[in-house]
């Protein structure tokens, strides 16, 4: 099979539905002209013309608002933030306007909108540029969230993405743009909503998605070693969250690690400890453990960056305090 | 409406958007005449700033390379004069607030050398120990506040600043700088009605470079590239100014200070200027051609200012020659210092989240 890397999965999708629908266009800062700051889109606005690849003045809340005036109209607008930091500009439109409309009008106005945006930390942004707010977005009703950890997964969730007649936040962990997979040329969606088994295991849970699947995959790796087999689940989609998969997993495994390479406290990891102890605690041989990044600002030093960035070492740590395995 | 505090003579600098603009008069490229003779100041303090800025980003840059440095780098090269003509015209009291393009500044007001640079590396000596990096350069003791990375985002900052110097009576201004880019951004125009209405003692100082990243802000900006005239500044009074003429800068700004210490309210100033390099380290300016990046590089204030200061017999060459000299040492000093500096310590995590 084909191998490409994230950031072309995510184009590649784009481009299909650009090919495949008038109604789809595109809005953010320097998509066009610039290329994209991550050059996702590099190449459209001389392939689809500025009427469809719109670059627009440095005024996220502006054109997040106009892009959901779109969408209720009919129109299929994709829209790309720079960072998912830059999202807290345009937060009241996403979250007042674009996730209660269709409730509030009674269903008698849908707003079929992607977001994308670059998230995480890693690469020295420090504190304004680091963050990982789809863990915010994901406890929003009347929206979607997902966050792809890899190539097959970014296209095949883009695609769904693209189709679905709801506001759909894509984060795209920005320390993977550059990463491989193999990516079949053959057609396939992944529903939004459904988690992945990434590896099946007996003896552990490890629950992760983003960004923080290279913690969680690289930790299972380290307890193959010494004998402990890890079953390692990523959830794609936080809104949906698909808890079928990982309480089917605990009941198999009786033990469970949930990772995020967002910051600890108050994320979606959260949610999904606090689920599997309501819906697994009689299967489960100790605490449900959760890790995830210090909670302080993202520092810009590279050392203390790496230090605060969820890592494989910290996942074991919290597989050996809570199970002694 | 804006109206205009029409600056001294040719330096009131009517700059359209070309970069010959200011070689119309008689005046060489630095707007260097008889008169400016008499404009108090130390010529050559202007220039070692200049040129101080301009070897500190070369610097930046190489040290990018090497990876020394990382993250977003955003280097001042080529609107030295601004900088440095508009903070000159600031006293002790007064508070400065940049964006992420914010080492010309700090430097400008007197930063750390050393310090500025080990902040670049992340080392423990930094600025901000190592915590903010480039786009957040800090130097509270000098009034230097930031350093800030969401576009927009610090010109309520600014306000708020300059709305405890009203409320305390300090005498003190605020500066803020921003870019030609960001006054998209809705807070800008709310941080503007607020000032005005408040009648804030502070300057807004837009440095016009004429693109936010890769967009000519003619493309994104109904207005057009020319902010002034026809600025909507809320009743703000506005002048423009050759952004590439250190003096012309001084000049403008030492009126607009003035003005707000005397009870004017608010001021602004659009400052016409260009950066000769991409926007941030990563850039490959596809977005715009290399001519017009040398249109703009002859007029290099770097370069013809210190021409000038030569030719009006303001300064001879040798001691041009000494302030590079002294100024390449500093700067080869700084990233010594900055090599040498050790890394933060892990404990240094948990440090300054909560006062
Ligand atoms: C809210 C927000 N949106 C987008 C960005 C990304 N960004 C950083 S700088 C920049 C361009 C700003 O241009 P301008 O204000 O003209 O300043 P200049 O870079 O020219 O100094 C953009 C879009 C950001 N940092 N914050
Ligand atoms: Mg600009």
């Amino acid at each position: 099979m084909p191998e490409i890397i994230y950031r072309e999965a995510i184009k590649r999708g784009l481009e299909e539905a650009l090919e495949r629908d008038p109604r789809v266009f595109m809005m953010g800062e320097d998509i066009g002209e610039y290329g994209g700051a991550y050059a996702v889109t590099d190449g459209f606005l001389e392939k689809f013309g500025p009427e469809r690849i719109k670059d627009t003045p440095i005024s996220e809340q502006a054109f997040m608002g106009a892009g959901i005036g779109a969408a209720a109209a009919g129109l299929r607008p994709i829209i790309e933030l720079m960072s998912i930091s830059f999202s807290l500009v345009a937060f009241d439109q996403i979250v007042n306007m674009a996730a209660n409309l269709r409730y509030m009008s009674g269903g008698q106005i849908s707003v079929p909108m992607v977001i994308r945006a670059p998230t995480g930390a890693g690469v020295q942004l420090a504190a304004t540029h680091s963050q990982s707010f789809e863990t915010w977005l994901a406890e929003v009703p009347g929206m979607k969230v997902v966050c792809p950890s890899n190539s097959y997964d970014a296209l095949g969730l883009i695609r769904s993405a693209i189709k679905d007649n709801n506001p759909v936040f894509v984060a795209e962990p920005a320390l993977l743009y550059g990463a491989k997979a193999e990516v079949p040329d053959e057609y396939y969606e992944i529903e939004l909503g459904k988690a992945r088994i990434a590896r099946a295991g007996s003896n552990i849970t490890l629950v992760s998605y983003g960004y923080g699947m290279r913690p969680v995959e690289a930790a299972a790796d380290r307890l193959s070693m010494v004998g402990v087999s890890a079953e390692v689940i990523d959830l794609r989609s936080l809104n949906p969250l698909d808890m079928d998969t990982v309480v089917a997993s605990v009941q198999k495994t009786h033990r469970v690690v949930v990772v995020d390479s967002a910051r600890r406290t108050g994320g979606i990891m959260a949610e999904v400890a606090a689920e599997v102890q309501q819906r697994a605690a009689e299967w489960l041989d100790g605490p449900v453990m959760r890790v995830g990044s210090v909670d302080v600002p993202w520092p810009y030093s590279h050392d203390l960056e790496q230090k605060v960035l969820t890592d494989s070492d910290d996942v074991l740590n919290a597989v050996s305090e809570g199970y002694g395995l | 409406m804006a109206s205009r505090t029409k600056p001294r003579g040719k330096n009131s600098s009517k700059t359209a958007n070309s970069p010959k603009a200011g070689k119309n008069g008689a005046s060489g490229a630095a707007g260097l005449d008889e008169s400016d003779v008499a404009i108090k100041g130390d010529h050559l303090e202007l220039f070692r700033q200049m040129f101080l800025i301009r070897e500190f980003e070369l610097a930046c840059g190489e040290n990018y390379a090497r990876g020394f440095i990382r993250g977003f780098l955003h280097l001042y090269i080529g609107q030295e004069a601004t900088g440095v003509g508009a903070i000159s015209a600031l006293g002790e009291n007064d508070y400065i607030v940049s964006a992420y393009r914010d080492h010309g500044h700090a430097l400008a007001r007197g930063v750390d050398v050393n310090r500025a640079m080990a902040e670049l590396f992340g080392r423990s000596t930094g600025l901000s120990k190592g915590k903010g990096g480039s786009m957040h350069l800090f130097d509270a003791a000098k009034g230097f506040m930031g350093g800030h990375a969401i576009v927009g985002a610090h010109l309520p900052l600014a306000a708020g600043l300059a709305l405890a110097q009203q409320y305390e009576k300090t005498e003190g201004i605020t500066m803020c700088f921003f870019g030609d880019g960001s006054t998209n951004q809705g807070v800008y125009h709310e941080t503007l009605n607020l000032a005005a209405v408040w009648q804030l003692p502070i300057l807004f100082l837009l440095e016009n470079n004429g693109y936010g990243m890769g967009s000519a802000i003619e493309r994104v900006r109904a207005g057009g590239k020319d902010f002034y005239p026809g600025l909507a500044t809320y009743g703000i009074p506005a002048v423009e100014v050759d952004g590439m003429d250190v003096l012309a800068v001084k000049e403008a700004t030492e009126i607009a200070v003035g003005n707000i210490r005397a009870g004017g309210g608010p001021q602004f100033i659009e400052a016409k200027t260009f950066r000769f390099v991409g926007h941030s380290y990563a850039d490959g300016q596809k977005y715009r051609g290399r001519e017009e990046v040398a249109e703009w590089e002859e007029r290099d204030p770097v370069v013809t200012f210190p021409e000038n200061l030569i030719k009006m017999g303001l300064a001879s060459k040798e001691q041009i020659d000494r302030v590079k000299a002294e100024t390449t040492a500093v700067v080869e000093n700084a990233v010594k210092f900055a090599e040498e500096s050790p890394n933060p310590d892990p404990t240094e995590i948990f440090t300054d989240v909560l006062a």
